[in-house]
């Protein structure tokens, strides 16, 4: 055999393969319970137009606090592991490798339950502010890391350009090296977005009320309300319908920043 | 700080750098007189770069003094900012602020630096476009110039902050050939106009015509100055004839 008429072979076998498995997946597959639990029309009618209006909402403003906050701390905690200051740049690697290192779970956790003992009162905002506190604390760890390597992208002559022109540290850090640090750092700090979309559905492990539910916790009560899975098919599309133009949206931009190199 | 306008723009006393062990400088002594235009030439490496940017301190000079316009740049007091505003400076890669426009990067500095309003910066902004003959970009982005482009509103913007003195480090290098003709000529007519300049430069026809005095360094000193006529057609020293014959 040529070179080429095994490769042809290889792909050939991986064609059956995959063509098998389909058919033993349609034949072995109970597709009426299937159909029955999973894909119930009229329930998942029913939970319009609230999903959407409540619980989509509400995951996005969850994640919309959590992001901003995080974007906040973590441009603190990255200017902190450039400093010139040893103590601020020991800070900030013991915060970012701490809260990279503890599952997203215990840290909203350690908020909840962990604030109200050390300070004697409860984060405000109720699980508002636990999601912008406790996601973003977990959100700052990651975009720190994204932030700093975004700052250490632009060239150096920046910098030095922007204090030839006599421009202060702070001066040239906020006028010249940040808004090209950001615009390097779009499709990473949108990735992050999407991850804490998913990421709020751990909220539940805080206590929701019935109306400040996120789409999983809705999607799951409904679901053991009911019997039946239809309401989870109908949240894990809606989280699709979210961040699928955002993902889409991080690879644009990835081309054309690669492009624009 | 009294900045004495009859003091020499730069004094430079017995300067010397070093990066940990390796020791670029070895007590540099020279002076730039008002509207003189100096230009600084040697092999690469032999520490030009790392001169004119401890002029603006841009790298902590180790000993020595550097003195502008009377004051010393070298003192842990100094208002280092203030300082820096007095003296152009330009790049071999010409670091324009390639998010900002070319109006932006001209004003952006006059405007946080020296709190002038919108207004004036605009104005100074645009006479200094059109000092360097490129007022019809005013709105462009950087990355839609060409180098020569770039180069010259990397000057303008230098100019715009009104400097008392300007340092060029190797300005043409990074150009093709054909684009360094119209960076010369603005920097030209920059010495025509009285502007005291120390050029880094491997430039010799423009070294020739435009300096006052040519300072030829390697090894981290000086080793002859004086007239571009005595030193670039009539070098004293071995070294500058053999650096001088290399590179013609
Ligand atoms: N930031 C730095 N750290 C370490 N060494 C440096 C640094 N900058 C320059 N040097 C070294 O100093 C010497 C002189 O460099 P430079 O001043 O750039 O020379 P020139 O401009 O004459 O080519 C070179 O050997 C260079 O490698
Ligand atoms: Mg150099």
């Amino acid at each position: 055999m040529t070179p080429r008429q095994r490769q042809r072979a290889i792909r050939g076998s991986l064609y059956v393969l995959l063509i098998a498995a389909v058919a033993a997946a349609l034949l072995f597959a109970d597709w009426a319970s299937i159909q029955r639990n999973f894909f119930r029309w009229d329930i998942a009618v029913e939970m319009f137009p609230e999903v959407l209006t409540r619980f989509a909402v509400n995951t996005l403003i969850y994640t919309l606090v959590a992001f901003v906050l995080g974007l906040v701390l973590a441009l603190i905690l990255a200017l902190m592991r450039l400093s010139p200051v040893g103590p601020y740049r020991w800070v900030a690697t013991a915060y970012v490798e701490f809260f990279r290192s503890v599952p997203a779970l215990v840290t909203i956790l350690l908020v909840n339950f962990g604030i109200p003992l050390a300070f004697g009162r409860r984060v405000p905002g109720g699980l508002l502010g636990i999601a912008a506190v406790g996601l973003g604390i977990v959100a700052a760890a990651y975009m720190a890391e994204t932030i700093r390597a975004g700052i250490e992208a632009v060239p150096r002559g920046q910098m030095e350009a922007a204090r030839s022109l006599g421009m202060r540290p702070s001066q040239a850090m906020f006028s010249i090296i940040l808004p090209q640090a950001f615009r390097i750092i779009i499709p990473p700090l949108t990735n992050e977005f999407v991850l804490l979309i998913k990421d709020t559905s751990l909220l539940f492990v805080v206590g929701t009320t019935p109306l400040t539910r996120e789409l999983t916790k809705f999607g799951r009560d409904t679901m053991q309300t009911l019997g039946n899975a239809t309401p989870m098919v109908v949240a894990a599309f809606i989280y699709l319908v979210i961040t699928l133009p955002l993902t889409y949206l991080v690879r644009r931009l990835e081309k054309r920043g690669a492009r624009g190199r | 700080m009294a900045v004495d306008r009859t003091a020499p723009p730069i004094q430079i006393i017995g300067l010397g750098k070093k990066f940990g062990e390796l020791e670029v400088l070895k007590g540099i002594d020279m002076q730039v007189n008002a509207g003189e235009v100096v230009c600084v030439i040697g092999p690469s490496g032999s520490g030009k770069s790392t001169l004119l940017r401890c002029v603006n301190r841009l790298e902590e000079p180790t000993s020595g003094r550097i003195l502008i316009e009377g004051v010393d740049m070298t003192d842990p007091d100094v208002d280092i900012d203030r300082l820096r505003t007095r003296i152009g400076m330009v790049f071999q890669h010409f670091n324009l602020f390639p998010h900002l426009t070319v109006l932006d990067n001209l004003t952006i500095a006059q405007r946080k630096v020296l709190k002038r309003s919108k207004h004036e910066a605009r104005e100074i902004a645009v006479a200094n476009l059109e000092r360097v003959g490129l007022i019809d970009k005013i709105d462009e982005y950087p990355n839609r110039l060409s180098g020569g482009q770039q180069q010259r509103v990397a000057i303008a913007r230098a100019l715009s902050m009104k400097p008392d003195m300007m340092l060029f480090d190797e300005p043409t290098s990074a150009l093709d050939p054909e684009l360094i003709g119209e960076v010369l000529d603005v920097m030209r007519r920059l010495a025509q106009d009285g502007m005291t300049m120390m050029v880094v430069t491997h430039e010799m026809g423009f070294a020739r015509e435009v300096a006052d005095r040519v300072v030829f360094m390697d090894g981290g000193v000086i080793v002859e100055e004086g007239p571009p006529k005595d030193v670039l057609s009539n070098p004293k020293h071995e070294r500058t004839r053999r650096f001088l014959s290399m590179i013609l």
